[in-house]
């Protein structure tokens, strides 16, 4: 009856040798296709680094205008515009204007990473059944898999900087594009797809100009998702040398400057508060033409 | 069958497009080839449900519609009219039969030809409007002949003056979800019209709105036909409406077609106590037509009828005039015989014996 008090095991024999084996085997891939690998993502690190380029070097007032703008253009609310202003000068004020600078273009490069490589996902999925039933898995992995872990691959792959983090940042917050692009485009209305079938739609009309359109306001949802939780990874991915709001924070913790620490905490949550109104006011006004409700 | 103005390929004249229905199957369900000989064996549709796990939608059914008329197909939820409809532009594919439209059998079609023949020759009105709803009125008007590829400015000429002859100028930068239902489908009727396919499939196109409304919309039909003259396949479950609107009338009843003629045939002789039921009820004096009461012999001295007139506008004329007869004229004038009112007040009541035939 040993057995049923003690777990039959594999051996550690054994155990060592699979893991010494799996270790090995992504060792050997490594050496021989790691700087193929980091070649491959060479343009992904320039467009990094124009864009952190452009937010640090450009003069604050300027880039402050420039995002007000957006902000105004996305939302059309002047409170959300002023709160973006104020926010943007106090951070500036109490120093964190270059680490916020980075961070913010962490974020845009991973978002726009996450919407190109997602969005055609999202779309192949709610396409085909098959593909649903592998990616949602395999999200569902992606999102419940501790950080931490698939940090270690990459770092050995890409070693450590800039655009490792970015991969650990895109693989974090891709998952709700993927999923809400999915979803946005199986819930537009049968009959409305009827309709533009009946209408002689071809598969990339009906795309572009019935599901693509009606799904918008869901796929945006997924976007501000994604900009949320690619925020969230901004500590996490300092810690293999992305730059940024992160690097103080993770000072912080390593010799308890709680000051320090909560200052950039505070600076990201202002950035994410921006990106979060922002990015829903967007949302919102998309689906306007389904609120006014005759009564 | 024979079809004396179709089989053209070549038509110019759109209303000479007419749709042909032959032999048509179909059978839902996993494997429906392999029942097909059963159903036109005589298998029944409760046997094929509960043994077998496939559903009869339609069973043999042999429709000729005529290019340029209004055809109803009358039946009750159920009954496969829906299903029937969507045949014509396929987006139901058949498990059997042929479907010539303009001499075209649209089964053969492959998926371009489908389109092309979408675009070109049909353009359907749906029950629930299915508009689109991050599209203004014009833009949703013009969404047919966005997706044929015309130019904006073309398409916008037309949509705007389509929408104009529905009635809905000055909405035409709204939004759907902020008309009304039956605003609603004067935008899916524009959309059909703008499309200008010589074929206008309405699905139950009136079911949704209330009656006021929906007879309203039912002029509009009307009015426009007289100078259209497309071929308009309309889906009802409303015998007054079927009436009304339809040259030629098909009654539908568990996939099957059980009468098909013009409103007075089905209404005077109808085929079998389930149609007489149904027709028990209708205001017979809005659908039989003098032609059909007169009774040949010397005029009389009374006003004088259309034959085409339905004979409760001819009992309007008489009671009017405080006379007991009419003299029934043909289209040219020519006194074709007498109508009396005691005959009109005859047909308009149901016949008794229609009703006690009913189980």
């Amino acid at each position: 009856m040993n057995w049923f008090y003690t777990f039959p095991e594999m051996g550690t024999e054994a155990l060592r040798a699979l893991k010494k084996g799996i270790d090995f085997a992504f060792r050997d891939f490594t050496r021989e296709y790691g700087e193929l690998l980091e070649r491959m993502f060479d343009p992904l690190k320039q467009f990094l680094i124009f864009s952190e380029r452009l937010l640090t070097d450009s003069p604050w007032p300027l880039v402050i205008l420039s995002i007000a703008v957006i902000t105004w253009l996305a939302s059309r609310s002047t409170k959300i515009v002023v709160g973006t202003i104020i926010t943007l000068l106090l951070i500036g004020y109490f120093g964190m204007w270059d680490d916020t600078m980075k961070t913010v273009s962490m974020i845009f490069v991973a978002t726009l990473t996450a919407l190109v490589l997602g969005l055609p996902i999202g779309i192949a999925m709610s396409r085909f059944d098959r593909m649903q039933k592998v990616v949602t898995p395999t999200l569902d992995v992606m999102q419940t898999m501790p950080s931490f872990v698939y940090l270690i691959p990459v770092v050995m792959l890409l070693g450590i900087g800039k655009v490792a983090g970015l991969l650990a940042v895109v693989i974090y917050a891709i998952p709700p594009v993927i999923r809400f692009t999915n979803l946005g485009i199986r819930l537009v209305p049968e009959d409305v797809l009827e309709a533009s079938e009946a209408f002689g739609t071809s598969v990339w009309q009906k795309m572009t100009k019935v599901q693509l359109p009606l799904a918008l306001p869901t796929i945006m949802a997924g976007v501000n998702q994604t900009i949320m939780m690619s925020l969230s990874m901004v500590v996490i991915a300092s810690m293999i040398g992305v730059q940024g709001l992160g690097q103080p924070v993770l000072k912080a913790i390593a010799n308890q400057y709680f000051t320090l620490g909560i200052f950039n905490g505070l600076a990201i949550v202002g950035i994410a508060i921006i990106f979060d109104r922002a990015s829903q006011a967007y949302g919102k006004r998309l689906q306007r033409h389904l609120e006014v409700v005759h009564g | 069958m024979v079809d004396p103005v179709t089989n053209n390929d070549n038509a110019e004249v759109t209303s000479s497009v007419g749709i042909e229905v032959k032999g048509l199957y179909k059978i839902f369900g996993p494997t429906p080839e392999k029942y097909l000989e059963d159903v036109k064996g005589g298998m029944s549709k409760d046997e094929l449900r509960d043994n077998h796990g496939h559903v009869l939608g339609l069973k043999d059914i042999n429709i000729n519609m005529k290019a340029g008329g209004i055809q109803v197909v009358m039946g009750l939820s159920g009954s496969g009219k829906s299903t029937l409809i969507r045949h014509i532009n396929r987006l139901i594919d058949p498990t059997a039969g042929e479907l010539l439209v303009g001499g075209q059998d649209v089964v053969k079609m492959d998926d371009k030809q489908l389109r092309a023949f979408r675009r070109e020759q049909t353009a359907m009105v749906f029950q629930k409007f299915a508009l689109l709803p991050h599209y203004t009125v014009l833009e949703n008007a013009e969404f047919g002949l966005q997706v044929k590829g015309e130019s904006s400015k073309a398409r916008r000429k037309k949509a705007r003056s389509w929408v104009e002859r529905v009635g809905l100028t000055g909405y035409e930068n709204n939004y759907p979800n902020q008309l009304s239902g039956g605003m609603q489908q004067r935008v899916g009727l524009a959309r059909a019209l703008t499309n200008d396919a010589p074929v206008l499939l309405m699905d139950e196109a009136f079911s949704a709105l209330d009656p006021l409304i929906r007879t309203d919309m039912q002029s509009v039909l009307l009015d426009l036909q007289q100078e259209l003259g497309k071929t308009i396949v309309f889906i009802t479950h409303d015998l007054d409406e079927a009436l009304r609107l339809g040259d030629q009338v098909a009654i539908l009843r568990d996939g099957e077609v059980v009468q098909q003629g013009t409103a007075q045939q089905i209404v005077l002789k109808p085929a079998d106590s389930y149609i007489s039921s149904f027709v028990r009820d209708v205001n017979r004096g809005r659908v039989i037509r003098c032609k059909t009461l007169m009774q040949a012999g010397p005029a009389v001295d009374g006003p004088q009828v259309d034959s085409s007139l339905v004979i409760e506008e001819a009992a309007r004329i008489l009671s009017a005039e405080g006379k007991e007869a009419a003299n029934v004229v043909s289209a040219k004038g020519r006194l074709l015989g007498t109508i009396t009112m005691t005959d009109i007040i005859g047909a308009m009541v149901p016949p008794q014996e229609d009703a006690i035939s009913v189980t």
